[in-house]
């Protein structure tokens, strides 16, 4: 039997103070950064300053640049808040991807049939109205069938996308423009019915004040409201729900219909506000993103316009690293997942300490 | 163990603590929930690692760093909660997990075990599967598994906690063989009764410190609880009699089932009276759950009816109203499940919101208002005592028994006409049980119809006007607690009680 005491073991904090936990985090992504360098240097060996800049550059490089990063956060946020709701329920909604479909695919219908017969507040305002309603049934459908005969959200969910996705291929058939694209390219080009306004000269305005006035609601609905109140007690626990008096059933397919509406009109977003077209890589995987945003904020709203912000910064740099140093545009993927990786790491040492062994300790 | 200290953050589970266990000796470990006993054994164990101070067995420093250690020197420990193996039979999970080369011979190990039950006197079939099993057979299979591996030390955490009066003495007669044969034993526990019983000495612990060892034959009931609290403690419950008690909630006929179909509540019939305490009575498991839960409206019944007559006589149908229309009649259910937090309170919470959980939807508007349900929550930490560092940690720091007077003092905080409370003080320490046993008697005093799962008989029989003992679901009867005794609940807890012989003797 080995006598020496082990070398080192874990406890469970109990108590840490913010700073403490920033610090953490801090360190977290220093140490991501050096190993960051390290890989960028073993592999391509350039300098990593010069690749770190290129990003920077591509991101927030000009105004123009800068603008596309904040419009591509807007909409990665705006997903994240959706998801929140149904997320602190622990209704595992992956089907963001598709509820974003639907709202974008209501948008861009709108825009199609309309454009010429409404005008162009009207004609906003109504798409606003058809994303959310897309979404909502989007989300409404899973939870439905969770709350009735308790199917699984996560597979329910997923499957969703999918039929999304062919709903989206379906409607490009007939819009396709010009013939024999097979893309929709971009709808009202010339009459730009059902784009979002320039506000103070700036194109992305409307994007930012929506979303944001959606983060504040989010923040507000979840902390104070009562169904904030409902919707983390039925996450916590369904029998202390039910207990209290709370509806399940109409607690899940509410939250959800909110989730995915609020997702839906991420789809009027990007449809009306920044690409003016659909296709089945609309959403590009940001359903999926928004995720991660939402859990590695903790379902703060606040904190996802950080994490949110940082996510598109890398990919929007990924974009100037992939032509300036000819790298393929995965090393930015790399860079983002190590980052990840620490940082999501780093929440175990925010709950854990470890004890190493202080001296030999020996037993004869 | 020499000076072991342990700590968890900044809580000191186990400090500088001292203990001698002798070689064919009974020790209990005695001490409030939380003043580290179960934290203590571990460490003999090895799931945990002590901060500081050494270990001795035999004579020999040892280090304890995992169970594989702790088995290597001898020590067994046998948990409150059940490592077994359901689809398999009891030699099956007693082998489980051992080191051995080639074939198994499955008829020599079951020889062997067979060997261990008949000298020790337990009653066990080794080819039994587990699922066929009761609580004590199960709690036996993992005593024997201990033993079979060569366990010369046995830990045993609370185990009478699961079992009835009756099975209780069989466990102690195969302690005390086990003790003949020259095993040591140190057996967990803080029902004083069985302390005195059973043990050759008791160790005392106190909010992880270590106040003493004391000969049982020298110790009494009231020197013990002294010992483990620190100061003298009335231990006398009020109990007065009932006042004008009227019929005010009646059950006929229930039958529930459970989430796999079997039947959980047998035509259960009975009637609570107000200004009355109604003690419900039985092995954990024999549909208390089940029945306080259709009163309140949260299990859906196959057969039966729940009828609550209101104070000016008025008549309802329960079946026909939800948990919340229920709850806004009167009928309040202060349900402590087996896991604390799973029902009644929300764990991540803090306690302002736990407050809030019946009221949240008072007032108008979408907002929820927090300011009454902060000053109730304070009300309620100041009354009953609660220890929390403040109104805005969630209760899941809390320990036990601060958990369970947040729940409780809700409840009662609601003016109640019925008052529903299940294991009401598990795991509190002994003097606030003492505050909720004489709430309750309050409420009662102030007219409410009292019903009480419990699961110690003494405290029952001391506190409570009538006793509902539950057998398998089924109603075995209602006895006048002033009358009763324990043993007679005992036999109509398990399944040996004809209501013939009763009336015969």
């Amino acid at each position: 039997m080995n006598n020496k005491e082990p070398f080192v073991r874990m406890t469970k904090r109990t108590t840490i103070t913010r700073k403490e936990a920033i610090l953490i985090r801090a360190l977290a992504v220093v140490l991501s950064l050096i190993v960051c360098a390290l890989v960028i240097v073993s592999m391509t060996h350039q300098n990593p300053m010069q690749v770190y800049g290129g990003i920077i550059k591509g991101a927030v490089g000009s105004n123009r640049r800068l603008w596309v990063t904040i419009r591509e956060t807007m909409v990665l946020l705006l997903i994240s808040i959706g998801l929140t709701p149904a997320f602190k329920m622990q209704f595992w909604n992956i089907g963001a991807e598709g509820q974003v479909l639907v709202g974008g695919l209501a948008s861009a219908a709108l825009m199609i049939y309309c454009g010429n017969s409404m005008s162009g507040g009207a004609l906003l305002v109504l798409m606003f109205l058809a994303s959310i309603a897309a979404g909502l049934v989007w989300g409404f459908i899973p939870a439905f069938f969770k709350a009735k005969y308790n199917t699984n959200e996560t597979l329910f969910t997923l499957m969703m996308n999918y039929v999304a996705m062919q709903l989206v291929t379906f409607a490009i058939i007939f819009w396709e423009n010009p013939a024999g694209s097979n893309t929709v390219g971009i709808i009202n080009s010339s009459s730009r019915k059902g784009w979002f306004p320039s506000i103070a000269g700036n194109p992305y305005l409307l994007n930012v004040i929506i979303v944001l006035g959606f983060t504040c609601l989010c923040y507000y609905y979840m902390k104070y409201s009562k169904h904030g109140y409902e919707i983390a007690v039925v996450g916590e626990s369904q029998n202390t729900a039910r207990y209290a008096g709370i509806n399940v059933k109409r607690v899940i397919i509410r939250t959800m219909m909110i989730s995915g509406g609020i997702c839906g009109l991420a789809g009027a977003i990007i449809v009306g506000g920044a690409s003016h077209t659909i296709s089945t890589s609309t959403a590009n995987g940001r359903g999926f993103t928004a995720i991660i945003v939402a859990w590695m904020a903790h379902f703060n709203p606040f904190v996802m316009i950080l994490i949110s912000g940082f996510l598109v910064f890398m990919q929007q740099g990924a974009i100037q690293v992939a032509t300036q140093f000819g790298l393929n545009e995965n090393a930015s993927e790399i860079i983002t997942g190590i980052i990840l990786f620490f940082l999501i790491g780093c929440e175990f040492f925010i709950n854990y300490k470890l004890e190493f062994r202080k001296k030999s300790r020996e037993v004869a | 163990m020499k000076q072991v200290t342990k700590t968890f953050g900044k809580v000191i589970a186990n400090d500088h603590v001292n203990l001698v266990l002798n070689k064919g000796e009974i020790l209990s470990i005695l001490g409030e929930n939380g003043s580290g006993k179960t934290t203590l054994m571990n460490m003999l164990s090895g799931i945990y690692f002590p901060d500081e101070g050494h270990i001795y067995v035999n004579g020999q420093e040892v280090m304890i760093r995992s169970p594989k250690d702790s088995f290597a020197l001898g020590i067994g420990m046998i948990h409150q909660h059940f490592k077994l193996v359901p689809i398999l039979t009891a030699a099956e999970n007693i082998v489980l997990g051992l080191p051995q080369k080639g074939k198994m011979n499955m008829k020599q190990i079951e020889n062997d075990i067979q060997e261990l039950v008949t000298r020790y006197g337990f009653d066990m079939n080794p080819s039994e599967k587990i699922y066929d099993m009761s609580v004590s057979q199960k709690q036996t299979v993992e005593i024997v598994k201990v033993l079979y591996r060569g366990a010369q030390i046995l830990i045993l955490d609370e185990p009478t906690a699961v079992l009835t009066p009756q099975e209780t003495e069989k466990l102690f007669d195969v302690l005390r063989n086990m003790k003949k044969d020259g095993k040591s034993i140190i057996i967990i526990t803080h029902k004083l009764n069985e302390v005195l019983e059973i043990s050759d000495r008791v160790s005392v612990l106190r909010k992880g410190t270590y106040i003493g060892t004391v000969d049982t034959k020298d110790a009494t009931v009231s020197s013990l609880t002294e010992m483990m609290v620190g100061q003298k403690v009335s231990l006398d419950i009020h109990r007065s009699d009932p006042v004008n008690p009227q019929k005010r909630l009646e059950v006929k006929d229930v039958t529930c089932r459970n989430k796999e179909g079997t039947v959980v509540l047998d035509h259960a019939s009975f009637y609570a009276n107000s200004g009355e305490i109604l003690g419900i009575a039985g092995i954990s498991g024999s549909g208390q759950k089940e029945l306080l839960e259709s009163i309140a409206g949260l299990q859906d019944m196959e057969t039966g009816e729940i009828r609550y007559i209101t104070p000016d006589g008025k008549d309802a149908d329960l079946n026909q109203l939800t948990a919340s229309e229920i709850s806004d009649l009167g009928i309040h259910l202060s349900f402590v499940p087996e896991d604390r937090l799973g029902m009644g309170l929300v764990g991540s919470m803090d306690l302002t919101d736990n407050m809030m959980l019946r009221s949240y939807r008072n007032g108008r508007g979408i907002t929820a208002d927090r300011k009454a349900p902060r000053e109730l929550a304070q009300k309620v930490v100041d009354e009953l005592e609660v220890v929390t560092p403040s109104l805005s940690t969630p209760v899941r720091r809390l320990s036990g028994g601060n958990v369970q007077k947040v729940l409780v003092g809700r409840e009662i905080s609601a003016s109640p006409t019925v008052l529903m409370v299940a294991y009401p003080v598990r795991g509190l320490d002994i003097n606030s049980s003492y505050t909720i046993y004489n709430l309750m008697s309050d409420e009662k005093d102030r007219g409410v119809a009292v019903i009480c799962v419990g699961e110690d008989l003494d405290v029952l029989l001391e506190l409570c006007d009538r006793i509902l003992v539950l057998q398998s679901g089924r109603v075995s009867g209602i006895v006048d607690a002033r009358s009763s005794n324990k043993e007679e609940l005992g036999l109509m807890m398990t399944g040996d009680y004809k209501k013939e012989d009763a009336v015969n003797e």
